[in-house]
């Protein structure tokens, strides 16, 4: 599953695009939704734990904590951006 | 014949009848920065009727590698000055409406009523909250933008019932979350695309051409050259605003008093107790005669207070807030002043 990062979430993992295993040969549990998403995201990456607000779009749309994401999906994670 | 709008009344999709409704149109544009500045210089070209400028900063010279409409000759004058002066050599039939202020809680409802339409062009969250809120309350569409380092977002909230900011971001950011264009840096030409594709929202909206990027999040990435759209949708939970914040300040709830420039003129004498919490170089640049300088990172009171009341000054407001809250909370019994506008507004007044 590919994650495509934008703003601050990319210069947290510095880069603009994150692999996540789908098969569950690294022992670890593999998220099936959003929110799970987050919190896998978040073990390896604690910085992104700390934004209290951030979008994620799944297929190219905002989507929530619970709903459930695929291998297929594309994926992105949007925290917002102050700059002007 | 050929007239000032010919190449744009000669479209078939836009015609007289679009430079009509933006000859009556009212656009406020809140700061006059990277991205205010191509927005206003779009919107004035192409014939908007009038036009709200708002921003109380001067131009400094590290705004010139992106803020392209001022020169080395504007350095230290108002934004607001400038930026009129020049618009109004653009195009002389447009009526301004200048607001030298920034906005507030306090004057945000009263403002934004006054026009149609408003475009979001400030560089922090607690502004763009006030926007936000401040539109959903009075019913007014926003076109928002901001940056982020080589990246920006575009999108039009609270269209004809359409999504709002907290549809996508129901809550503020803490300041030490997300960091700012001072902090973060953004390269030069940035903002210029994200604030001309905020003008084009803008004239699509006003006059009902095209499709408006409402419930749709543009995302610009400049270094891959690459454009995407987040489809998202209004949230009854987060879209309700029924009245303003008690705050917008991002500091955990915490508010400090403040005081206005010209209030604070009025009473500084040689009693008044000031820190400008600059750092050292901005103070030895220029400070006020009363001033103590004690930068952010060695914050702390001087000398035996002689008055309860301790005012604190920096450049432009925002870091004597932020100091103003931790000194309150180290010495409760004083009470601390945040003076606003910092140095950039009292040098205008004692300079004017």
């Amino acid at each position: 599953m590919t994650i495509l990062l934008f703003g601050i979430a990319k210069d947290i993992v510095g880069s603009p695009t994150l692999s996540v295993p789908t098969s569950s040969v690294t022992g670890k549990k593999i998220p099936k939704t959003v929110g799970e998403l987050k919190t896998f995201l978040s073990g390896t990456y604690p910085e992104l734990n700390k934004l209290s607000s951030m979008a994620v779009a799944v297929n190219h749309n905002y989507a929530e904590d619970h709903e459930v994401i695929n291998s297929y999906d594309e994926i992105a994670l949007i925290p917002p951006v102050s700059g002007g | 014949m050929d007239h000032r709008y010919t190449r744009q009344t000669q479209l078939k999709d836009f015609g007289p009848e679009g430079q009509q409704k933006l000859a009556n149109s009212k656009v406020l544009v809140v700061g006059l920065g990277g991205l205010g500045l191509p927005v206003l210089q779009y919107l004035n070209a192409m014939g908007v009727g009038t036009l709200g400028l708002m921003d109380q900063d001067v131009v400094e010279l590290h705004n010139l590698q992106r803020q392209v409409l001022y020169t080395e000759k504007d350095l230290g004058r108002l934004k607001l000055e400038v930026a009129h002066e020049t618009l109004q050599s653009q195009n002389s039939t447009t009526h301004f409406k200048l607001h030298d202020t920034f906005l507030t809680r306090e004057n945000a409802l009263e403002t934004i009523k006054q026009y149609d339409l408003v475009v979001d062009a400030t560089d922090n969250f607690p502004t763009r909250y006030l926007i936000n809120d401040a539109c959903v309350i009075l019913d007014k569409p926003f076109v928002y933008g901001a940056l982020h380092g080589f990246e920006g977002h575009v999108s039009v909230f609270n269209y004809k019932n359409g999504p709002t900011y907290r549809c996508l971001y129901p809550n503020m950011p803490r300041p030490e979350e997300v960091p700012n264009c001072n902090e973060n840096g953004v390269l030069g030409v940035v903002p210029g695309i994200i604030g001309t594709l905020q003008a084009l929202e803008a004239v699509k909206l006003l006059t009902g051409v095209g499709e408006v990027l409402s419930g749709k999040l543009l995302l610009f990435d400049g270094l891959a050259q690459q454009f995407s759209k987040i489809g998202f949708k209004r949230n009854p939970l987060h879209s309700k605003v029924e009245a303003l914040q008690d705050s917008y300040d991002p500091l955990d709830c915490s508010t400090v008093a403040t005081i206005t420039a010209e209030d604070f003129q009025s009473i500084l004498g040689e009693d008044t107790m000031l820190l400008d919490v600059r750092t050292p170089d901005e103070f030895n640049e220029n400070h006020l005669k009363e001033a103590i300088n004690v930068p952010m990172d060695q914050l702390m009171v001087p000398k035996p207070v002689k008055s309860e009341k301790i005012y604190v000054i920096c450049q432009s407001g925002q870091r004597s807030e932020t100091a103003a809250v931790q000194l309150q909370k180290q010495y409760p019994d004083s009470t601390f002043i945040s003076v606003l506008g910092g140095m950039n507004k009292m040098m205008t007044l004692i300079f004017p």
